[in-house]
């Protein structure tokens, strides 16, 4: 197993996240141990793992939810313990989730502003500036790449992909410096996988620290820096792109060895069911092009 | 007529005004209103006289000045079903606490407010407290007024209703503010009707323009989203039910003030009328999508429906019925529009 440690990069500036040997314990269950992850500024950083693995638990240490039990969480080189979202969110640390936080029902300008609207006039007469809200939305969106027909429409017209960016965007708008996206693809089809995967591309072209969880290594690798596996809450593996390729992410990923294994028994099954048809795509997440061949 | 929908983009590019119009809550609720106007208009010789159109008005104010904060209740995704009776208990408790405590029935209108606001509270602290349906809550906050309404009404009075308060100090300052009336020609104007709009006014300013009216849409259209993005859920929702305590004391003053006397078992079903109006204007039962304007256009299909068949001179057995039968059409008629609007 080829695992080359992190934190062994002594740059000038000190990386905007770095968890060491993290673990985190519910009760007497295991869910996390000896995990670490950096991420700098421009950078993307992939967390893969199946179900299970320890993504989440991961995810809520990292936004505030959940306070790791041992190893050390440094924001900008600083040793941190967060209290909680809003603690995370001050650090600049914006997290993505997969329900999005955004309100079908509402115009993409109001959800774009939701709980942060600015207003202007003071006493009875304060209200919402609802011309900066519907400019700013638009702009931001723009410089994202996305151009909204009409941010008065119900954000829940929009497609999966775009809300994903919108959702993205104001992460962006209010000062992240570290966004971290929980399975932003899982549930959307090829060509909006790609489309969020542009913006995420574009947040780190902005300068952002990108955090992806993800549990397909075909969209990880397209657009990541650093990748973690993660393996029943344990560190499977650790790798930068040039010392990784596709192939051999996808393998590890699917579980190496267990994978072998799984397409001997299919194979037996499918010598002894004769006049049963293999299934002709493999059944999984994600449309995998080339599965790793025994 | 079913032609082929149109590709998405093709779909979204003209934005007429004709379109913008479609996408409002209360258009729905705007052709009903005018359907029902024209029916009567036919059907009832005297509707269309000015008389009869200032009682439909003053008729539709008395549900409409409830069915604003209940529409916007309704927006913040709950329910109150102690809307009619807490009417009551506010004009009751104004009458007997000012009989048997003071001289001066101000004093017991006030008190009235703090303990109506303080019945709205609840409902809205134990909904977030329990976290159980709004409906369970203010059912069982219904039947509990309901209760206390006769029960201390009997205790202290001795009869179902109250005593006469019209010899007191300041009821005539009262009765100017809450149950006045102007006689302009032969149409009498009540006051309730400009209470009436300008609730719906400052309603429509607060859900569409401040910060406050974004979280009301926010909790009813999604709590979880809400909560992750900072906004105060707890005291929205709270703010919400203790918004519909205060009409229902505005409601109440008018009854006391303009009658005299209470009668203590008044206001059951009215919650109903308060929440048919306010779906009839465009409320999704859900939450999340409704308008002040809209509840505003539900209490009036109410008003001319119930005076309607009076002008008509139909039997008035008939009444209840012909209410339903009106208000399932009006609905009906509303979701039809709202879903061209939306396939458009």
């Amino acid at each position: 197993m080829t695992v080359t440690d992190t934190g062994t990069t002594t740059g000038p500036a000190p990386a905007l996240v770095r968890l060491t040997d993290v673990s985190k314990f519910y009760g007497n269950i295991r869910a996390l141990q000896g995990v670490s992850l950096e991420v700098s500024a421009g950078e993307i950083t992939c967390v893969l793992g199946d179900n299970g693995a320890g993504k989440s638990t991961l995810i809520k240490i990292i936004a505030g939810l959940h306070r790791h039990d041992a190893g050390s969480f440094e924001i900008e080189g600083e040793e941190t313990v967060l209290a909680n979202p809003r603690a995370a969110l001050d650090h600049g640390i914006a997290t993505v989730y997969q329900d999005l936080a955004v309100v079908p029902l509402m115009p993409v300008w109001r959800n774009f502003f939701l709980g942060s609207e600015p207003t202007r006039g003071r006493g009875p007469l304060r209200r919402l500036d609802v011309e900066l809200m519907r400019r700013t939305t638009r702009t931001e969106l723009l410089r994202m790449g996305i151009d909204l027909r009409d941010v008065d429409q119900p954000i829940g017209t929009l497609s999966g992909g775009e809300r994903q960016c919108v959702a993205i965007a104001r992460a962006v708008h209010f000062g992240a410096k570290v966004l971290v996206l929980d399975e932003p693809t899982a549930a959307l089809g090829v060509k909006q996988s790609g489309v969020v995967l542009k913006y995420v591309a574009a947040a780190r072209d902005a300068g952002l620290g990108v955090v992806l969880i993800t549990h397909n290594p075909h969209h990880a690798y397209l657009v990541g820096d650093r990748f973690v596996l993660l393996k029943r809450g344990t560190m499977a593996g650790s790798h930068t792109r040039d010392s990784i390729t596709l192939d051999e992410l996808t393998r590890q990923m699917a579980g190496g060895s267990e994978l072998d294994e799984l397409s001997h028994e299919l194979e037996r099954v499918a010598e002894s069911g004769s006049d049963s048809t293999p299934p002709s795509t493999p059944p999984g997440p994600g449309t995998p092009s080339g599965t790793t061949a025994p | 007529m079913s032609a082929a929908a149109p590709p998405a983009d093709e779909r979204l590019a003209p934005s007429s005004l004709l379109r913008r119009l479609l996408g409002r809550p209360e258009l729905g609720a705007v052709v009903g209103a005018a359907a029902v106007f024209v029916f009567f208009s036919f059907a009832a010789d005297s509707f269309l006289r000015a008389s009869s159109l200032s009682t439909v008005l003053y008729s539709a104010s008395t549900i409409g000045i409830m069915a604003v904060p209940v529409a916007m209740l309704m927006i913040g995704g709950e329910f109150d079903l102690s809307a009619g009776v807490m009417v009551t208990t506010s004009a009751l408790f104004s009458s007997m606490f000012s009989y048997q405590m003071t001289a001066n029935v101000w004093v017991g209108v006030l008190v009235s407010l703090i303990v109506t606001l303080a019945v709205g509270f609840f409902n809205g602290f134990m909904l977030t407290r329990t976290k159980l349906p709004s409906f369970i809550i203010t059912l069982g906050t219904f039947l509990m007024l309901t209760g206390l309404n006769l029960g201390f009404t009997k205790l202290i009075s001795g009869s179902v209703s109250t005593k006469s308060i019209a010899d007191m100090e300041g009821f005539d300052s009262a009765r100017a503010l809450f149950a006045s009336q102007w006689n302009v020609g032969s149409v009498t104007l009540k006051v309730t009707i400009l209470w009436w709009f300008a609730l719906v006014a400052v309603a429509t300013w607060i859900l569409l323009r401040t910060r406050a009216g974004n979280w009301i849409f926010a909790v009813g259209g999604g709590a979880d989203a809400a909560r992750a993005t900072g906004v105060p859920v707890v005291k929205t929702r709270i703010g919400l039910y203790m918004g519909v305590a205060l009409c229902a004391w505005i409601s109440g003053q008018h009854i006391l003030f303009s009658f005299d006397v209470v009668q203590s078992g008044e206001g059951v079903g009215n919650e109903f009328l308060y929440i048919i109006a306010a779906v009839i204007g465009g409320c999704l039962m859900t939450g999340g999508y409704g308008s002040a304007i809209g509840s505003a256009v539900g209490a009036f299909i109410f008003g001319m429906t119930s005076n309607g068949i009076v002008y008509a001179q139909w039997n008035p057995d008939w009444f209840k019925f012909f209410l339903g039968a009106m208000l399932l059409l009006a609905t009906l008629l509303n979701a039809w529009v709202r879903k061209r609007a939306e396939a458009k």
